[in-house]
């Protein structure tokens, strides 16, 4: 168990969320929390939420029901100037890197110092290259993201989100897309911010041998609602079949409900049917 | 059965028609929004730390008007020989060519170089802020400035809209000039006037009532240009296919709306 964690201090509380994309319900009823120095992996299948989930928490959606509070302030409260403020205190690295393709790498590191801090530009410049030297692309401030390859511009994401030095990271899908080697590099450098900067990580990611290496916590989503949250001892050894279906990558076996595999054939509603 | 799909297929015809009419009335809606909500951010930027940054105006007036003179000096210039060949054929049926010079004037201040200039930007401007508004949203960059606690309307909106607001009035009075004087070397050329002669006349024809009906109308065409690209920009759906989807929209429904405006505006100023 690391050290660095602070069960006490609850970063993230999510408790009985509930979320629609137009009527249909993708979360429903999730609670969680995320401690002070944990990584916490959110893990399932395609359409589980686990992207849905992360979005609420990075406050990019309005929720239907629930609270989510982040660094203690329920956010669906929160005005313009304080959601700002707590948006300085999280870093989000997106899962294609998100960099803004017309700036160079180092003044996309610098837009969050430039944009909430009155530090001058020399300072900036520094502060920029202190981390990018974290994430080692030491002396690729200068080139256009166009330039740069895939684990490079998830990198130099991942620089832009620690930049102002955030209590909390959140890394969407970060190993996505990437060989072997490199995925593991990234998986070193988000233990590595854990450790050295005290940070609180959520990783959504579906790469189990990532999950394995990085994760203190899991929490395992699946059709929007949670299937498990615990350690990695606890995910083992845990009696449920999907969970082991997921660990052992086990295909699932589809539900078999007769009436909604003939509305799936005829495309019409059967009499009687469950509404989809 | 027959009239039972018959029956059906008016209703989804109707259905279709409530739809087209609920996404028009939508974007009508999201526009103004957006309207206002740069100017919100124009007023209240300072107040709530998110100043809009000179500079970002700056660029944006470079590339909507220092880079777009020339392809508006051509087009200037060919309008206005266009028009004194087009007045001197016409007029010549009454023998009255050099009466040319009214003609021109009028309808180049008034209507030419501001439908023209808005036409170009359009062109130029709108399908470009509908791409990189479209393309930022699909590759994220949008929810990336959102959770950087950077407003994308503040930062991307308001400096485009200010800069093209700014710059076509300003390309339309120097397609103005353009138009005017490659008019007058035609004329010069076919009916003999001479440059000054043919200067003093126009001087004597326009009032500064002429020019403002020209620039305050490509005000109007360049807040239309600015808010349909940066809505179809938003509006993006499914990658790169839906970015050139847009992007054509945007630059179809900017001149559909800027000739639409074209006529209202001069149907309800000259009466």
């Amino acid at each position: 168990m690391n050290p660095n964690i602070n069960p006490d201090h609850k970063l993230i509380e999510v408790e009985d969320l509930v979320t629609h994309y137009g009527s249909r319900m993708i979360l429903k009823g999730v609670s969680l929390d995320v401690r002070e120095g944990e990584i916490m992996v959110i893990m399932g299948g395609s359409g589980s939420g686990k992207s849905t989930l992360l979005r609420h928490l990075m406050a990019l959606e309005r929720h239907t029901s629930g609270t989510i509070r982040i660094l203690g302030e329920d956010i669906a409260r929160l005005g313009t100037r304080e959601l700002v403020e707590l948006r300085t205190n999280t870093g989000v690295a997106f899962q294609g890197g998100a960099l803004f393709s017309s700036m160079t790498v180092g003044e996309n590191i610098m837009l969050p110092l430039y944009e909430h801090t009155d530090l001058d530009r020399k300072t900036m410049e520094i502060m920029a290259r202190m981390k990018l030297e974290v994430v080692s692309l030491a002396g690729f401030e200068n080139l256009m993201p166009s330039e740069l390859s895939g684990g490079m511009i998830k990198r130099a994401a991942m620089a832009r989100a620690i930049v102002m030095d955030p209590k909390i990271l959140f890394c969407d899908e970060p190993s996505a897309g990437l060989d072997p080697v490199v995925s593991s590099a990234l998986d070193e450098l988000i233990l590595r911010l854990r450790d050295a900067m005290r940070m609180s990580v959520v990783v959504v990611t579906h790469e189990l041998e990532s999950v394995f290496k990085i994760a203190d916590r899991v929490t395992v989503l699946d059709q929007g609602k949670i299937l498990f949250i615990g350690t990695l001892d606890e995910l083992r050894a845990s009696p449920s079949e999907r969970i082991q279906n997921l660990l052992n990558r086990r295909p699932e076996d589809a539900d078999l409900d007769v009436d909604a595999y003939l509305t799936r054939l005829t495309g019409e509603t059967v009499p009687g049917a469950a509404s989809l | 059965m027959a009239s039972n799909s018959q029956t059906s297929s008016i209703t989804a015809t109707i259905e279709k028609i409530g739809r087209t009419t609920v996404t028009a009335v939508e974007e009508i809606g999201n526009g103004g929004a957006l309207i206002f909500e740069s100017l919100y951010w124009l007023v209240m930027g300072r107040r709530l730390r998110q100043p809009v940054r000179l500079p970002s105006i700056f660029a944006q007036m470079m590339e909507i008007g220092i880079h777009a003179i020339p392809i508006v000096a051509l087009m200037a210039a060919t309008i206005g020989v266009m028009l004194a060949i087009q007045g001197i054929h016409t007029l010549r049926i009454f023998g009255a060519e050099s009466r040319v010079t009214i003609g021109i004037a009028l309808s180049i201040t008034r209507e030419f170089a501001p439908l023209i200039t808005g036409i170009l930007v359009a062109g130029r401007s709108g399908s470009a802020l509908a791409a990189r508004i479209g393309t930022m949203k699909i590759n994220q960059e949008i929810d990336a400035l959102y959770v950087m606690g950077i407003n994308p309307v503040r930062f991307l909106v308001v400096p485009a809209l200010l800069g093209t607001v700014i710059m076509v009035p300003c390309l339309t009075f120097f397609s103005d000039i353009v138009g005017l004087f490659a008019a007058g070397l035609y004329v010069n050329a076919e009916l003999s006037i001479s440059m000054a002669a043919y200067f003093d006349e126009v001087r004597e024809i326009l009032t500064t009532d002429h020019l403002m009906h020209g620039l305050s109308k490509s005000a109007i065409f360049a807040v239309l240009i600015a808010v349909i690209g940066v809505v179809n920009g938003a509006a993006v759906t499914g990658g790169a296919e839906g970015v050139g989807r847009v992007t054509t929209r945007a630059v179809v429904q900017s001149i559909s709306a800027i000739v639409v405006t074209d006529m209202i505006f001069a149907f309800v100023v000259t009466r």
